[in-house]
């Protein structure tokens, strides 16, 4: 019904009726605003010319959030170190296991197992309903980073849970090791265990796929950095708790790979940090502040242990645990920052309006 | 990754029912087109969504925000009416304010020396009370529903985004998805439905169903809430956005009309009289979604470095 026809006429168009509203009220078309007032049009106003300046600040509904914080609670910072632990713990054990480091394929695979173990019980814990946790699992949707890591979890999960089998059953006494199945269990151990290695990257890497890929203004401006960021604190923490498990001359692999993971993590942070704007913001101020301070010095301690410890079984062992409590350290860093930035409109508001001031509203067709 | 999306899957315009699978028997899309500049801020929209859609009240706090004691659009608050109070005029009205003549009377604060008050015939202050009925946006790319993991979030045959709550598991992740700020996991009150399950607007789904109009939209005693076929919701908007631009409200403008727009266009799209961020909205919010390819090309590239550098850790002979 356009305008026109609901503004005069004997019969009004409109009316209350017990159903309600019936056409368009006349007062939809009141031109609030145009009249009245002693001021001539287009006089200028005072603060009109402040208006014209762009405003250093931003403003907001009595500073209330725009984007909601998730209810995730400290469950999920636990689930993002501990899948990061569980992938570079298979990782260990298959390249244990290729070279010939039984002690370290040991720690390795039953770590992976452990740590997954823990992420599966934080994630339905975290859940609103957790005895529907099996609903994720009634479809598979590639634009759900969500459904994508339960899916690559699933495929992970048999595989990293075979090996550990297969290292429990070599920990059995040997007149028990060929009853029954066992002894194919045994010998799945080596295919299970690399086919965990190949999903383990995946598992790993998701789940910075899995902040980001969301309104949170720090999850969200940290997407190109964080997989790197997530990668580089699962392999320290994996090779950390590798050298405190295993004994020193299976170790060098993982002392490597501690010393790679801890610099990729230190510098891609660094770097992420540098593209966030000022998203990057809630990384310096408050809990993930603190916690992302002690990430650094831990990760940055724990990487300098690894290199300087030797034959020490002792260095390398506070090494390791240096390593494991800065990768959670940047876990929970990165939650609080995010959580932090969707408490806050200014997150919000501040990088949309300097986008704005850039390149205009952002437009499909521009 | 990007050639498992299609161009359009992510954001830019077009029919979401159509892209969700509706055949061409499908109904036209549904919206509302909420215009802030007739809002009398009674709150029957809140009412009457409460009635009709069993939404608890959960809170009775007197938040000293205007008018506004419902805080926001949540889990318990499917319809949020906005008041912001303003020193500036809407359009050339007068606001009628008079500067307060002092009775003597006791105050806590130290009263104002008289050399500052101004002199009679002084200019009347200016004020002007903008009220917004805010809901759920039923965006063309709904990050929600993107990214829920269950499928309990879909998209209905009238183009709106719908929860199931016999589906949902509670995950969360809408939540933080959502560039508005609008769907929330239901936390209370004790007893009621749906505890531990997201809840927004479902743009009254079981009345249209039956075609019947949304709670608030019925409610709407100024028909500051317009519910209609977005197409047509659309048009209106442009007319009305010209004649209050034409009345010289020059502030008036459309919010989330756009099908070009970070969202490929709100089901639920306002004329506003003031920034968006002034009513708590995002100033140009994009679908977070629209950056997922690139999400996980960054992701793949880190798990082939991390998979690479275990690799290389243990090719060294040294033990």
């Amino acid at each position: 019904m356009s305008q026109e026809q609901t503004r005069t006429g004997d019969t009004p168009e409109y009316a209350v009726t017990r159903d309600g509203m019936v056409g368009v009220a006349a007062e939809t078309d009141a031109v609030v605003g145009s009249a009245g007032g002693r001021r001539k049009k287009g006089r200028r106003r005072k603060g009109a010319e402040q208006s014209m300046v762009p405003e250093a600040d931003f403003t907001s509904y009595y500073g209330r959030p725009i984007v909601k914080p998730s209810p995730w609670e400290a469950d999920i910072p636990a689930y993002l170190f501990a899948g990061g632990l569980a992938a570079g713990s298979s990782l260990i054990a298959a390249g244990a296991d290729l070279t010939g480091r039984p002690a370290l394929r040991r720690t390795g695979r039953l770590a992976a197992v452990g740590a997954l173990g823990f992420s599966m019980a934080a994630l339905v814990h975290d859940l609103g309903t957790p005895s529907r946790f099996a609903n994720m699992l009634r479809t598979a949707k590639l634009t759900s980073p969500m459904s994508v890591g339960t899916w690559i979890l699933s495929m992970y999960g048999p595989f990293a849970g075979a090996a550990a089998g297969a290292e429990v059953v070599s920990l059995l006494p040997g007149r028990y090791r060929s009853a029954g199945p066992l002894p194919l269990a045994s010998a799945l151990g080596r295919p299970a265990g690399l086919m965990a290695a190949l999903f383990a990257p995946p598992v790993a890497a998701y789940t910075a796929v899995l902040l980001s890929d969301t309104a949170t203004p720090s999850w969200h401006g940290a997407y190109k950095e964080l997989p790197f960021v997530f990668v580089g604190s699962a392999s320290a923490a994996a090779a950390g708790l590798g050298m405190i498990a295993a004994p020193t001359h299976e170790t060098g692999p993982v002392r490597r790979m501690a010393a790679a993971g801890a610099l990729l993590e230190l510098g891609m942070e660094q770097r992420m940090e540098k593209s966030m704007g000022v998203t990057a913001e809630p990384l310096h101020h408050g809990k993930a502040g603190r916690l992302m301070r002690m990430a650094k010095a831990l990760t940055a301690v724990g990487a300098a242990g690894t290199l300087l410890a030797g034959r020490s079984r002792a260095v390398a062992a506070a090494s390791g645990a240096a390593l494991m409590l800065g990768s959670a350290c940047t876990r929970f860093g990165v939650f609080e920052a995010g959580q932090q930035s969707a408490r806050d409109p200014k997150y919000t508001v501040v990088p949309q309006r300097e986008r704005l001031e850039r390149q205009g509203p952002v437009r499909y067709h521009q | 990754m990007t050639s498992l999306f299609r161009e359009n899957d992510l954001w830019g315009p077009l029919d979401p029912s159509e892209e969700a699978g509706y055949g061409e028997d499908r109904p036209k899309r549904k919206g509302f087109f909420t215009d802030t500049s007739i809002c009398i801020g009674c709150k029957a929209c809140e009412v009457a969504c409460k009635e009709w859609n069993d939404v608890p009240a959960d809170h009775f706090d007197m938040l000293g925000s205007s008018y506004d004691n419902s805080h926001s659009l949540n889990a318990n608050q499917w319809r949020h009416v906005a008041f912001i109070e303003q020193p500036k005029r809407l359009g050339d009205q007068e606001s009628g304010l008079r500067q307060s003549v002092d009775l003597g009377m006791p105050v806590m604060a130290p009263s104002s020396p008289p050399e500052e008050q101004p002199p009679d015939g002084a200019e009347k202050p200016d004020f002007r009370w903008l009220m917004s009925s805010d809901v759920c946006k039923h965006c063309t790319h709904a990050a929600c529903l993107d990214v829920c993991p269950t499928g309990s979030l879909f998209r209905s045959e009238f183009g709106t985004v719908v929860v199931q709550d016999d589906i949902c598991n509670g995950c969360g992740y809408c939540v933080p998805a959502c560039p508005y700020g609008v769907i929330e996991r239901r936390k209370g009150p004790d007893g009621a439905k749906n505890v531990g399950i997201a809840q927004k607007c479902t743009l009254c789904y079981d009345r249209l169903e039956a075609g019947q109009t949304p709670a608030c939209a019925q409610a709407c005693p100024t028909q500051s809430i317009q519910f209609g076929d977005v197409e047509e919701l659309r048009e209106r908007a442009n007319t009305r956005v010209a004649q209050l631009n034409d009345a010289g409200v020059m502030d008036a403008r459309l919010y989330g009309n756009d099908p070009d727009d970070g969202v490929g266009g709100a089901g639920a799209f306002f004329l506003l009289l003031d920034e968006p961020e002034v009513y708590g909205f995002p100033p140009d919010p994009v679908v977070t979604t629209r950056d997922l390819p690139h999400m996980f090309r960054r992701a793949s590239a880190a798990a082939a470095v991390m998979l690479a550098g275990a690799a290389v850790s243990f090719l060294g002979r040294r033990r």
